[in-house]
């Protein structure tokens, strides 16, 4: 039993996300279960999203990473809460923008590694300084409310589960399918894998790496519009802790930073984890210190226990 | 000469499983000073690893080690060593990332401290010097930025130099596999000067001709166990390959060269951008061999070939599948199965309903399996988990099944026992007869005659057109060395 | 392959020509900051910022990559400010201990095969976390030796040119020179070659973090000596800068190509590009940031022309 659980490190996550639960649950006496539950699942939505499109991304071989992930969920908070201009009728259009946003981001950051051949973790830094300079002045004073509605629809639940968990689940599915069953899903992980093979094997390499980032920033924005709704609010920091989340919670999920080889279900396990154990470490009561000390050693725990790569 | 004797390197017993497989059944090997021992065997035979063990890389399950019968115990790389044993490996040893002198200062600890650097780069320039004179190799060369023939050069060289620790035998594994025959012939000379002075020399090559000609004694393995084993001159080529476990070639398969110039033209390229070079022209149906000296353009044509058709501007824009001699770099996709490694040059075809159809994707695979004969019980199974020649087979697999109607070859028999070969020529004749196009780089010239047609190619140039009944290997040779007009 | 030698020649002198350009934009547009006087002021921060790019280039060479390098000095920093001045002997011992976890984490890396990107970003969290425990808020006091020592100003050339020089000539006599400077470059390049040859793999790895640990520790104490304070999140900056510092040097993120000449230069380049060079440009505060970037897309870019192309 100890070995099948080995084998796939990041059901390791789950458990850990369980243990996580357990603990708050007993320090808290047991009571409001349901609402850490629920509150979890809510949270974690956002770490998903960030987390798979870094994943597809990160899956592109080793070197490729999205540091502007940040940056960009910051800006799309920004973006989208403008053109939804508090209205109900702007919900739709606000998203596009937000998408289009993240889509324009990630075909910059492809543009700058393909044209420019730079390497994609400094292409992305410098997007990302870049981008944080457009949201400051742009959002300077920005003080609009997410639409009553999108409001709402954040918010929303189903059978004490969040609608947005939901979808996201779904969403999850998806990207599944889209990595194993269909050619540009191949192609990415042929591209992990081996590059110049897959060129030789007709894989169309850039576009493959072109669509991926834009996936990726696509990804991002929606994020962004999500969370300003969430949160009922756009700020340049809103996506701050997100890069760092994104990468841990695709490595601690398993999948491989050598590329190649991705895995969609430790996406949530791992974020659920990372949710739960800052609500564990809050309930106990834990300062800034502690909390991100702790965060860190068991990230570094996981991966230690489940071993890293393995050699070809 | 024989093996026995009080300065003799011998191993007795050896066993080496890996999992359910035996690499190594019970094998008892031993080398004295001065000989020359040839290894040879197919692959899966046993010969790599048995040297992997001698040197220390491998531990033995069983058996034991003795130099000057003194049985070693705690074998390592550290102690080989230090016992004057050194291997050569296939897989180069270099940092890339370092100059000549600085590998050689990396592989001779005593160099340490000051002056380790000057020390490093007279002891490989030396070397270089004695062993391929004109080599045209400097100590402040960055390995990366050397020619593979080149490194294979510095690599054998190295292997010879010493400084602290003594040196008594040499393993030399497929040496000549990057080398051109000039400087393969340079090796092959050396070996015999160091031999006379007192050095045991162990040649493991799949190139008969080398092993029948340069070594005193030879020793054939098959499915892990010592198959046949004697002086040199109890050996001829016949005899090889039937103790290796496979058949020669019947003369009724090599090519008629009937096929020659009919059907549509497939492929026209000019190598390299010379102006009035002469152009490769291939025909449909048509099996055409590059041949020459390693490097000299033939797979900058391929690859050219490959790059036109993937943008479309090749002659007529039929597209071109490419088979990889470098499984690793070129080819294999380790994390996959053996049937995804076979798909991926096909899955629009397996498309039912935009999505990749699993039971589509699985006949595909099986159906490759048997017409290639990849020995396997599971097509799900990791690709790693196949020799190999089987790899090789499925990389084949790949470019044949993907209805390209160019095949582009560079080179993919290397290393590939015989077994494996026949099944892949057989198939290739077959594939051609129904109308497919083959480019075949191999620097074989055994398997050029397998060809229609085969371009020579020196200095990145074609020097000349031969016919398949004229192919010969006195004249690839002969023209090999000519210059272009 | 003379050929190549012209090649690899500008490829060597990039660093050097990026830094030239961008003082030549400086005397372009402050004649008067080329003085001893305006070389210190703008090149106060060029060793801490030295130091950490040297720090993250012995990680580099050993083809991992260091993202904990910033929270690191931030929390040496803390250290620094308080026990070091307070009780040295202490501070000493826990600055040599920051060192020792260093080559645990390198050990942690090589023994479990692991990836560096997410190790080093798990132990970036526990270094946060320590600084905040250590100095919750910004405050304690350099020591005074320290002080002194970083505000000399010896003839002739400013204190950072010395250093700087110096550091690049120690170095360089290290990694390049040196058996085991070249064993541990090699282990970058092709490390089963390495391991065969009898070398301790898991002794280069520890010997390359520890020794980024030693510069990470000697980068704070010149960071505290010139700041006199510290605060917990000083050398925030510090994991992407120094990584930025070793690629503008020509260094590679695998392969254990690097050159600690370059480090040194691309350093000092990112000094004076990071702030003095833009207040000369009068680019407002907002857009300081996204110069920032624009400027390492720049520089990269001029790189990429002299460049041999990235493999696939």
């Amino acid at each position: 039993m100890l070995e099948a659980l080995r084998a796939r490190p990041w059901t390791w996550s789950f458990v850990g996300a369980l243990g996580a639960f357990v603990a708050t649950i007993a320090t808290l006496h047991g009571q409001g279960a349901a609402g850490v539950a629920t509150a979890a699942l809510a949270l974690a939505v956002f770490m998903v999203l960030a987390g798979i499109g870094q994943m597809f991304v990160i899956t592109l071989g080793p070197g490729n990473i999205d540091l502007s992930l940040a940056a960009n969920i910051g800006l799309a908070s920004a973006v989208s809460m403008t053109v939804m201009n508090g209205s109900d009728a702007g919900i739709g259009l606000g998203l596009a923008a937000a998408a289009g946003c993240g889509l324009a981001i990630g075909a910059a950051n492809y543009l700058l590694i393909w044209l420019l051949r730079i390497p994609p973790i400094i292409a992305t830094l410098s997007s990302s300084f870049i981008i944080q300079s457009i949201d400051i002045a742009y959002g300077r004073g920005l003080q609009i409310k997410p639409p009553p509605g999108f409001a709402d629809f954040t918010s929303l639940q189903i059978a004490g589960l969040p609608l947005l968990a939901l979808l996201t689940m779904l969403f999850t599915v998806a990207a599944a399918v889209l990595l194993r069953r269909t050619i540009y899903g191949r192609w990415v992980l042929a591209t992990g894998q081996n590059a110049h093979a897959a060129r030789l094997a007709g894989v169309a390499v850039g576009r493959v790496r072109a669509i991926t980032y834009m996936v990726c920033g696509v990804l991002g924005g929606l994020d962004g519009a999500l969370l300003a709704g969430y949160f009922r609010g756009a700020n340049v920091d809103i996506g701050n802790e997100y890069l760092l989340a994104s990468i841990a919670v695709v490595v601690v999920g398993g999948t491989s930073v050598a590329g190649g080889e991705a895995n969609l279900p430790g996406i949530w396990g791992a974020s659920l984890f990372m949710v739960l154990l800052l609500t564990m470490l809050n309930t106990f009561g834990a300062g800034a210190g502690a909390r991100l000390l702790f965060t860190g050693l068991i990230i570094v725990a996981v991966i230690a226990f489940g071993g890293g790569r393995k050699t070809a | 000469m024989t093996a026995a004797g009080s300065d003799s390197v011998s191993l007795s017993g050896i066993e080496k499983r890996y999992g359910a497989a035996r690499a190594l059944d019970g094998v008892d090997f031993a080398i004295g000073r001065g000989e020359r021992v040839g290894l040879i065997g197919h692959n899966g035979a046993g010969k790599s690893t048995l040297m992997q063990i001698l040197a220390g890389a491998v531990t033995a399950d069983a058996g034991r080690i003795s130099v000057a019968d003194e049985a070693l115990d705690d074998y390592s790389s550290r102690r080989a060593r230090q016992h004057g044993i050194r291997c050569v490996f296939q897989e180069l040893s270099l940092c890339p990332n370092l100059t000549v002198a600085e590998n050689v200062r990396i592989f001779h600890p005593a160099l340490r401290g000051f002056g380790g650097q000057k020390k490093a780069a007279r002891l490989i320039g030396e070397m270089l010097d004695g062993i391929f004179p004109g080599h045209g190799i400097s100590p402040g060369d960055l390995v990366r930025d050397l020619a593979i023939g080149k490194r294979q050069m510095v690599e054998v060289a190295r292997a010879f130099t010493v400084v602290a620790e003594p040196l008594r035998l040499v393993i030399l594994d497929e040496p000549t596999s990057s080398l051109d025959a000039q400087a393969s012939a340079q090796l092959l000379t050396h070996m015999r000067r160091a031999a006379d002075a007192g050095l045991g020399l162990i040649l493991i090559s799949h190139v008969l001709a080398e092993v029948l000609g340069h070594v005193d004694r030879i020793v054939v393995m098959r499915d892990g166990k010592v198959a046949a084993a004697g002086p040199v001159q109890d050996f001829d080529r016949r005899k090889l390959v039937r103790a290796m476990g496979g058949e020669e070639m019947p003369p009724g398969q090599r090519s008629s060269g009937q096929r020659l110039r009919e059907g549509a033209v497939c492929v026209k390229a000019r190598p390299g951008r010379r102006g009035g070079a002469k152009e490769l022209v291939a025909h449909q149906g048509e099996i055409v061999g590059l041949a020459g000296l390693a490097g000299h353009g033939q797979t900058a044509l391929l690859r050219q070939v490959f790059e036109a058709s993937s943008h479309g501007t090749t002659f007529r824009s039929r597209p071109a599948a490419f088979v990889a001699g470098d499984r690793q770099t070129d080819g294999v996709f380790p994390r996959w199965s053996i049937a995804e490694n076979i798909t991926i040059r096909s899955l629009k075809n397996l498309r039912r309903g935009g999505l990749v159809s699993p039971g589509r994707e699985k006949a595909l695979a099986a159906s490759w399996k048997d017409r290639m004969r990849i020995r396997t019980p599971e097509m799900k199974n990791s690709i790693l988990s196949l020799s190999g020649g089987n790899q090789q087979k499925a990389l084949f697999a790949r470019a044949l099944a993907s209805e390209a109607p160019i095949i582009l070859m560079d080179d993919p028999m290397r290393g590939v026992d015989i077994a494996t070969r026949q099944d892949v020529y057989a198939l290739i004749r077959s594939e051609a007869a129904a109308g497919r196009c083959f480019l075949w780089y191999t620097t074989e010239t055994d398997e050029l005659l397998h060809c229609d047609h085969v371009y020579v190619f020196h200095a990145g140039a074609i020097v000349a057109d031969l016919a398949g009944a004229d192919v010969s290997e006195e004249k690839i040779i002969h023209l090999s060395f000519q210059e272009p007009a | 392959m003379t050929a190549r030698a012209p090649v690899r020649l500008l490829r060597s002198l990039l660093p050097a020509f990026s830094l030239a350009l961008v003082v030549a934009a400086i005397a372009w547009l402050n004649p008067r900051a080329m003085s001893y006087f305006g070389f210190n002021l703008m090149l106060s921060l060029a060793l801490p910022i030295a130091l950490a790019t040297v720090a993250q280039m012995f990680v580099i060479a050993g083809s991992e990559l260091d993202l904990s390098i910033g929270s690191f000095i931030s929390f040496c920093g803390c250290v620094v400010a308080t026990w070091l001045d307070q009780s040295p002997l202490l501070g000493a011992a826990i600055l040599l201990g920051g060192v020792l976890v260093y080559a645990g984490v390198g050990a942690l890396i090589h023994l479990r095969n692991l990836p560096s990107i997410v190790v080093t970003l798990g132990m970036s969290f526990v270094w946060q976390g320590l600084a905040i425990l250590v100095l919750p808020r910004p405050g304690g006091a350099a020591p005074d030796w320290l002080q002194t020592l970083m505000s000399s100003k010896p003839p002739f050339l400013p204190l950072p040119v010395i250093g700087s020089l110096l550091l690049a000539l120690v170095c360089h006599l290290l990694l390049m020179r040196t058996g085991y400077g070249a064993v541990l470059r090699g282990a970058g390049g092709n490390a089963t070659a390495i391991g065969r040859t009898g070398w301790s793999l898991l002794k280069v790895k520890m010997a390359l973090f520890a020794l980024a640990g030693l510069f990470g520790v000697l980068s704070s104490l010149a960071l505290i000596g010139i700041s006199t304070s510290a605060d917990p999140n000083i050398g925030s900056n510090y994991s992407l800068l120094s990584i930025a510092g070793v690629i503008l040097g020509g260094g590679e993120f695998v392969g254990g190509v690097v050159s600690p000449v370059g480090a040194v230069i691309g350093g000092l380049t990112l000094t004076l590009a990071a702030s003095p060079l833009l207040t000369f440009l009068h680019i407002p505060p907002d857009w300081q940031i996204g110069a920032n970037g624009a400027l390492l897309i720049l520089v990269l870019a001029a790189r990429a022309r002299f460049s041999r192309p990235e493999a696939a």
